[in-house]
């Protein structure tokens, strides 16, 4: 069992745990991430790590409230108990010989480009950030990428604060401007990745992405989790999650995400019923109460 | 004692197949005692049995075999303990048709001693008296460790543990077992006897760490750091291999891994009892001929498809699942398409599966594994339609543990 030691709401349906977890804490790399069970009869989710403290035994994971699982991972609370925890998995980053990188974070996606970036600013690379989410209140760790940041962009769909529009508008503008950079990490939905990509490609700037499809184990025992990089199947789990961004099937990608749909809004469904009627009880049994 | 003169082995009762297509419980549901007892009578007592030699623990078979005759079980499952901590599981999923049975004396002029079947019967009236409590032997103080919590690496713990090593499991995912508990479905091995049989071997001292992916959270180096002296490698052979024909990444086409690991570990069959999903169309075709492909395709029934063939490119002779699966597949509705392969998978333009290609074979000159060679039959293509695609043509070592040691 792994504790959560700390919970924090980054912003509505995001929260942040930090987890006892020594053993993964000692390992893990930027670039690695962690397979959660909350609870027997639980399904398997991959998180990414976004942050770690190997000396006081931590892992940071941040999530975003999207389905049963993480809707039911989102009432724990501090001191409660996950199940299972194992990690870390997939393959660290590195970045030998960088001057300047550019990192761009769309919605959670800014939770994993935060230790890549930590990494970089922490080994002197000269760090330019674009973050981005659909409305300000959605924008999350803005403080810890701008800690790590050289120079950083905000930018939110409807203009509610920094840039009005995609982070793609302004990675577009510092490329035309002739901005040159050793790699751009572009870490959010598949969608942005894709588009992110077809934008670097003809400047011939290495691009990296961080793939999420859908997986059961994380160990590549069962290749659920399979990509088509370069035209071979590569399994995210292992071979990843970090791709060549201009060699990924992105289109591919976004089908296979979609894979369970009807199932999970089936999941999610009864899920919220029993919560809600958990909840009725509870303020039914408050009204008792007041009645006495 | 009465000898058995049947020449074949006693029926054991099983579920009947409409009904036990449509639900995971298991299959086979084990020998009364009056049963045992009545094969038990057939074993001849060879004074040089061949079974014990067939048996890779050597299980003093005759006279645990002696023992049920006399109605003595719990003298029998004492003396198949002395050398198997997994008699429940053993007489439940060897192949006992190439290992210990096969070399019975009984086999050459009719069917072999229900060995297999034996044990499992002296294992089940055990566990449903309770359990003894194993002894305890004196501790060596020498640590060794066991990655890998699947049949290898229980029968090396509980080998150890009886010899007084303190010993520790490493297993990657969050239940001990290895393939009896992602691989071998409900209605085979139930879990819960794979659950019991675990427990006995901590009983015995073993320590089980799960969650432990070795290479990742822990390396070999930092086994030995912590004091352990030796090491056992039991990781198995789970890495799934595709076949690298188009359309594999549809969606709704499995590895046989996955599809039995969602089903087994993950209880897909409880869904949305349980969270895991699972998706198994009207009509399935897995691909291979092994005992895993009988497995997912007898899964896939269960899940409610209307249609399961298993599409095998040689034929039935060369087919390498246990016969005693093939029957029950058989039995329970599974379509066989022998001597056919898929060349290529078909989807719709949202990704879902609609068909796989496949093309006739015929059979060639042996190849290097003795069997005989399929041939593809030129201008035979056709194509089979179905929504669910499990491909079961084997499995490889995981380089995930050995991977960090050549870096």
């Amino acid at each position: 069992m792994f504790k959560i030691l700390e919970k924090r709401e980054l912003a509505p349906s995001i929260k942040l745990f930090v987890i006892e977890a020594p053993l993964v804490a000692k390992k893990a790399r930027p670039g690695q991430f962690v397979i959660l069970r909350i609870k027997e009869g639980g399904e398997r989710i991959p998180l990414t790590i976004a942050d770690y403290n190997s000396e006081n035994g931590t892992v940071t994971i941040v999530f975003q409230e999207v389905g049963k699982t993480t809707q039911e991972l989102g009432t724990l609370e501090a001191g409660d108990y996950i199940q299972d925890f194992v990690g870390p998995l997939g393959v660290p980053v590195e970045f030998p010989n960088h001057k300047k990188v550019l990192g761009i974070g769309g919605g959670l996606g800014i939770a994993p480009l935060y230790p890549k970036l930590k990494m970089l600013h922490q080994q002197g690379v000269e760090v330019v950030s674009i973050i981005g989410a659909r409305t300000a209140e959605l924008l999350i760790l803005e403080e810890e990428i701008k800690a790590v940041s050289d120079r950083m962009y905000v930018c939110t769909d409807d203009g509610s604060k920094g840039r009005h529009g995609f982070v793609t508008v302004v990675l577009k503008e510092l490329l035309e401007q002739g901005e040159k950079f050793d790699e751009i990490i572009i870490i959010g939905p598949p969608i942005l990745m894709k588009i992110g990509s077809e934008i670097t490609k003809p400047y011939g700037i290495p691009t990296m992405v961080s793939l999420n499809p859908i997986m059961v184990d994380g160990t590549g025992m069962c290749g659920g989790c399979r990509v088509t990089v370069d035209g071979e199947i590569k399994f995210a789990c292992v071979d990843g999650p970090a791709f060549d961004g201009h060699k990924v099937d992105f289109d591919e990608l976004i089908k296979r995400l979609a894979t369970y749909k009807e199932e999970e809004k089936i999941s999610l469904e009864r899920f919220n019923e029993a919560h809600e009627c958990k909840l009725i009880n509870k303020i039914e049994g408050a009204d008792k109460d007041a009645v006495k | 004692m009465p000898l058995n003169r049947s020449k074949k082995k006693t029926p054991m009762p099983t579920q009947k197949p409409e009904v036990r297509r449509r639900n995971f419980n298991e299959v086979a549901l084990g020998y009364s005692e009056e049963e045992a007892v009545s094969e038990a009578q057939r074993c001849l007592q060879c004074k040089k049995p061949g079974c014990v030699e067939g048996c890779p623990v050597q299980v003093q078979i005759p006279q645990f075999i002696k023992r049920i005759a006399e109605r003595d079980f719990e003298g029998a499952i004492k003396i198949i303990k002395e050398t198997n901590s997994l008699p429940a599981i053993c007489g439940r999923v060897c192949p006992q048709e190439t290992q210990c049975e096969k070399n019975c004396v009984l086999g050459k002029v009719g069917e072999p001693v229900a060995i297999g079947r034996l044990e499992r019967f002296a294992a089940d009236w055990e566990r449903a008296k309770g359990i003894h409590p194993p002894v305890i032997p004196k501790k060596l103080g020498k640590k060794v460790a066991i990655i890998g919590s699947g049949p290898a690496g229980l029968a090396c713990a509980g080998d150890l543990a009886k010899l007084g090593y303190d010993v520790t499991i490493f297993e990657a995912l969050h239940k001990p077992g290895g393939v009896l508990v992602y691989g071998i479905p409900e209605f085979r091995l139930p879990k819960i006897i794979v659950e019991q049989e675990v427990e006995f071997i901590q009983q015995l001292g073993v320590e089980i760490k799960t969650n432990m992916v070795m290479g990742k959270v822990l390396t070999i180096d930092d086994l030995f750091e912590m004091g352990y002296e030796a090491v056992f490698i039991g990781t198995g052979a789970g890495l799934p291999k595709f076949m690298g024909i188009p359309g594999e990444n549809y969606l709704d086409v499995y590895s046989a891994n996955e599809f039995l690991t969602r089903i087994n570990l993950m209880k897909a069959y409880s869904f949305p009892n349980t969270d895991t999903p699972i998706k198994v169309g009207k009509k399935v075709a897995v691909i291979g001929g092994g005992n895993v492909a009988m497995d997912a395709a007898r899964s896939a029934i269960r899940m409610g498809a209307d249609e399961v063939h298993i599409v095998y490119r040689r034929s039935e002779e060369e087919m390498p699942a246990r016969k005693e699966e093939f029957e029950n597949a058989k039995e329970e509705g599974i379509i066989f398409d022998f001597l056919t392969n898929p060349v290529r998978i078909i989807g719709n333009e949202n990704g879902w599966v609609k068909g796989i290609e496949c093309i006739r074979m015929e059979l060639g000159e042996p190849d290097a594994s003795g069997r005989r060679r399929p041939v593809p039959i030129m201008g035979s293509e056709f194509i089979m339609d179905v929504e669910t695609v499990v491909i079961a043509i084997g499995t490889g070592p995981n380089p995930l543990l050995t991977k960090p040691l050549k870096a």
